[in-house]
């Protein structure tokens, strides 16, 4: 069967499919999103149940409910997503499924698009929960159905945890043909399994203890894990992940090689194995020292006389994405008598003299409804004292200058909690709140109850564009649209407020300045918990209305366009501002605020 | 033997789909490939790199230092940016057209297109600067820039792949209504990088 060239995120999805998955579940999440997408994109049959779920816990949940009743299922999130359904994911442990079920949580080295550098092989220890560590998209795409099969042989979850760079980079891979499997036997009732009591947690807990020894000699002769190179050699290197392929571009002699492709239960024996006869070793991985700290403890159990380097004494660095570059680096000092790898990384430090490069950091698109949003409420503030708390998604980006506007940002759905807590401190500052739709639906809703339980003056800003834009444009519940491909009851953020108890919640077109700018002096007026929903598609989402240029006749190049809003479609060419039409959006918003009536909207092809 | 070509752009260029086509062309003959690209937060307007390596034995997706043998650049800058991937001896095609930052517009980060070209001539032996946006004028569509970019590279002979690998492979991967103009602007990228006027060879500087 020929390949076919999948990224690593379509490999996870397709050997889900191929696994007979029958229920899949997972929320937006840079580097994770096009798992489900890639599921969602191979079900012409509808025989797999695809959602979005509202966030990370209800997916887990959900997949778990389906587990239980037997069915394979898969849930799918980026690594801080696992924070969120970290409450059903410990008690899961404990009681188990009878349907395999795998949880991909993807992790961000760097980090690229992320909060943190946490590292999900802690979270498999700390669950004790198998965990999967691809070190390609060919071998992530073997592993699901592996994963599938040990979690229903040991009736546990298991997690597969790839990076980025596995789950965004492409490989040819062949795909087979798909399993077919039995219809799921339905849910049995049986308390004393699926009722999570302590005298159950207690007894499931002994069973978890004796079940990892045993995965841990499994895995000792698992095909993800192996050693390779020189077996007599005194000097080691173990490594896991993309990592692994680093060290495997350089030029390596005179080493034994450990790969580790379930690092829990840490594979102890196959470690025993390695470790004898070595004098020091040096473990390449990204994120935590996991791998390092297991070969500590096994070389202190089995008194091995070998030192084990990495993270923990400074031999690699502890923060940031490895590369071929940094691998090489850390093996040069490692193995000084390697002179081919000293050649290499001095070749790599030869580099000629540039220019000073434009920054480049990512903003709001030319068009993006957030933008004038922000830009009302700026307005209507004026010199108020105001504190602007932000959260995940595009408008993060608010934070850039010249809007300048996000002035906290923590994690989903902390926007609408911080400011209540910064208002209690200082009760004579305005606390905004601002609040995508998508994160509106994921945890935003909990904290708008706890402020009008609370009575706190806040005001929360929805900025509703229809979609969850910055992982791709998934839907949602505000969409009306599922992953099934139906049209499904939409859920109205303004009913949800009103149900809540906010007293004022006005909507707004953020696109219309002065009727945005009013609905903010609106609420500013009030007391307790405010709204403002200000209603604009995403750029991405709907067509370019037309667009604007600028009448050199009438501009005086002051420049207030540039500076206020700080549109990627609005320069200068020489002196004179230009807006690019290739960017060009038409959103208008730069027309509304020259003062010099010097914007135009352009009609047909002019 | 393994070809690495490393694209860079600015989001929004086209820049994925241009090294996918390359991947899709190496794998139909034969070749290991793998590819690292940029997705997420940088796709808004941020800097922009695709990694596609191509040959009989590769790992890492991501593209060693100095072993780039192409450098397709969407831009001036980006070109500069990641002049320390190309190979020596390896061939840089470059779009002309400067894309200015926001950070520029707001006078944070002054920038020139102009400086940044001539840091390339200075120090790339086998550079070919095209003007993207004359080709997409005269293909009829300002979408095209990619693909006549990627046909300059194939012009080169850099990459071990011919026009007619990647014309294939246009097929699948555009709609078929944009397929003739995506043509059109492959043939003319090629034309460009065998000896005609609109580019820069060594030995014209």
């Amino acid at each position: 069967m020929a390949k076919r060239l999948l990224m690593g995120n379509e490999a996870i999805g397709l050997a889900a499919v191929r696994a007979g998955v029958n229920l899949v579940c997972g929320y937006p999440g840079t580097p994770s999103t096009e798992i489900l997408e890639t599921v969602a994109a191979n079900n012409q049959d509808k025989r797999i149940h695809v959602q979005w779920s509202v966030n990370e816990k209800a997916a887990l949940e959900v997949a778990a409910g389906g587990a239980y009743a037997g069915a394979r299922t898969l849930v799918t999130m980026k690594q801080v997503g696992l924070n969120v359904a970290s409450d059903p994911l410990m008690s899961l442990a404990y009681v188990g499924v009878k349907g395999g079920m795998v949880i991909v949580a993807a992790d961000d080295p760097g980090p690229i698009s992320s909060q943190t550098e946490q590292d999900t092989r802690h979270f498999g220890a700390f669950s004790k929960l198998p965990v999967f560590d691809p070190v390609s998209p060919e071998e992530a795409f073997d592993m699901v159905g592996e994963a599938f099969d040990l979690s229903e042989q040991y009736h546990t979850p298991v997690i597969l945890r790839p990076t980025t760079r596995v789950c965004h980079g492409c490989a040819g891979i062949e795909t087979g043909e798909s399993q077919k499997r039995k219809a799921p036997e339905g849910f049995v009732k049986d308390t004393a399994r699926w009722v999570i009591f302590p005298r159950l947690s207690y007894e499931n807990h002994k069973k978890i203890e004796a079940r990892n020894v045993e995965l841990s000699k499994v895995f000792s002769s698992c095909r993800y894990n192996w050693i390779e190179g020189d077996l007599e050699a005194e000097k080691g290197i173990a490594s896991g992940g993309v990592s692994y392929t680093y060290m495997k571009e350089t030029d390596l002699e005179g080493v034994k090689i450990l790969k580790i492709g379930t690092p829990h239960p840490f594979p102890e024996e196959l470690a025993v194995q390695f470790l004898t006869g070595l004098s020091e070793v040096l473990v390449l991985e990204e994120l935590d020292p996991v791998i390092e700290k297991e070969l500590v403890y096994v070389a202190g159990k089995y008194h091995l006389p070998v030192t084990v380097r990495g993270k923990l004494t400074k031999d690699t660095k502890n923060a940031g994405e490895n590369s071929v570059e940094s691998v090489r680096e850390d093996l040069s000092r490692f193995l000084p008598e390697c002179k081919n790898l000293r050649k290499q990384a001095e070749e790599a430090d030869k580099a000629g003299e540039v220019p000073k490069l434009p920054v480049r950091p990512p903003v709001l698109c030319a068009g993006c409804p957030h933008r004038a949003s922000f830009y009302a409420v700026k307005e209507a503030v004026g010199q108020r004292k105001a504190v602007y708390s932000g959260d995940i998604g595009c408008y993060t980006l608010g934070n850039a200058k010249p809007l300048d506007m996000v002035d906290t940002c923590l994690c989903m759905g902390a926007d609408v909690t911080v400011a209540q807590g910064l208002h209690i401190i200082e009760p004579d500052a305005v606390n905004f709140s601002f609040i995508g739709d998508s994160t509106f639906f994921a945890s935003g809703i909990t904290g708008v109850v706890n402020a009008v339980y609370n009575g706190t003056d806040i005001i929360l800003v929805v900025l509703d564009n229809s979609t969850t834009a910055m992982t791709g444009h998934q839907p949602h519940p505000g969409t009306g649209v599922t992953m099934m491909g139906d049209v499904t009851q939409k859920v109205s953020i303004e009913k949800v407020l009103e149900g809540i108890g906010v007293q004022k919640i006005v909507t707004a077109d953020p696109l219309n300045l002065s009727e945005a700018v009013a609905a903010v002096r609106d609420v500013m007026e009030g007391s307790k918990v405010r709204a403002v929903i200000f209603r604009s598609p995403c750029i991405a989402v709907t067509k370019a209305a037309s667009r604007y240029k600028v009448e050199e006749s009438k501009c005086t190049s002051c420049g207030q366009c540039i500076r206020k809003l700080g549109c990627p479609a609005i320069t200068r060419k020489k002196e004179q501002v230009w807006i690019e039409p290739s960017l060009c959006f038409g959103c208008g918003v730069c027309a509304q605020i020259c003062k010099f009536h010097a914007i135009k909207e352009v009609s047909g092809h002019e | 033997m393994n070809k690495n070509c490393l694209l860079c752009g600015v989001g929004g260029q086209g820049v994925v789909l241009a090294s996918k086509l390359i991947a899709y062309a190496a794998l139909e003959k034969g070749l290991k490939v793998r590819t690292s690209e940029t997705i997420g937060m940088s796709q808004r307007g941020g800097s922009v790199v695709s990694h596609v390596r191509m040959g009989e034995e590769i790992y890492s997706p991501m593209i060693p230092m100095h072993s780039a043998d192409v450098i397709l650049a969407f831009e001036p800058a980006e070109a500069v940016r990641n002049l320390s991937y190309l190979k020596k001896g390896g061939v840089a095609v470059v779009n002309k057209k400067a894309v200015k930052p926001v950070t520029a517009a707001l006078g944070q980060s002054p920038y020139d297109g102009e400086e940044m070209l001539c840091c390339l001539r200075k120090q790339v032996e086998q550079l070919y600067v095209v003007d993207g946006e004359e080709i997409c004028r005269r293909a009829g569509s300002p979408k095209v820039l990619n693909v006549a970019l990627l046909g300059a590279a194939l012009g080169s002979g850099a990459l071990g792949l011919s026009p007619g690998d990647i014309e294939r492979q246009l097929e699948g991967a555009v709609k078929p209504q944009f397929a003739a103009v995506n043509r059109e602007a492959l043939r003319m990228g090629a034309a460009l990088a065998q000896n005609r006027p609109g580019y820069e060879r060594p030995e014209e500087r």
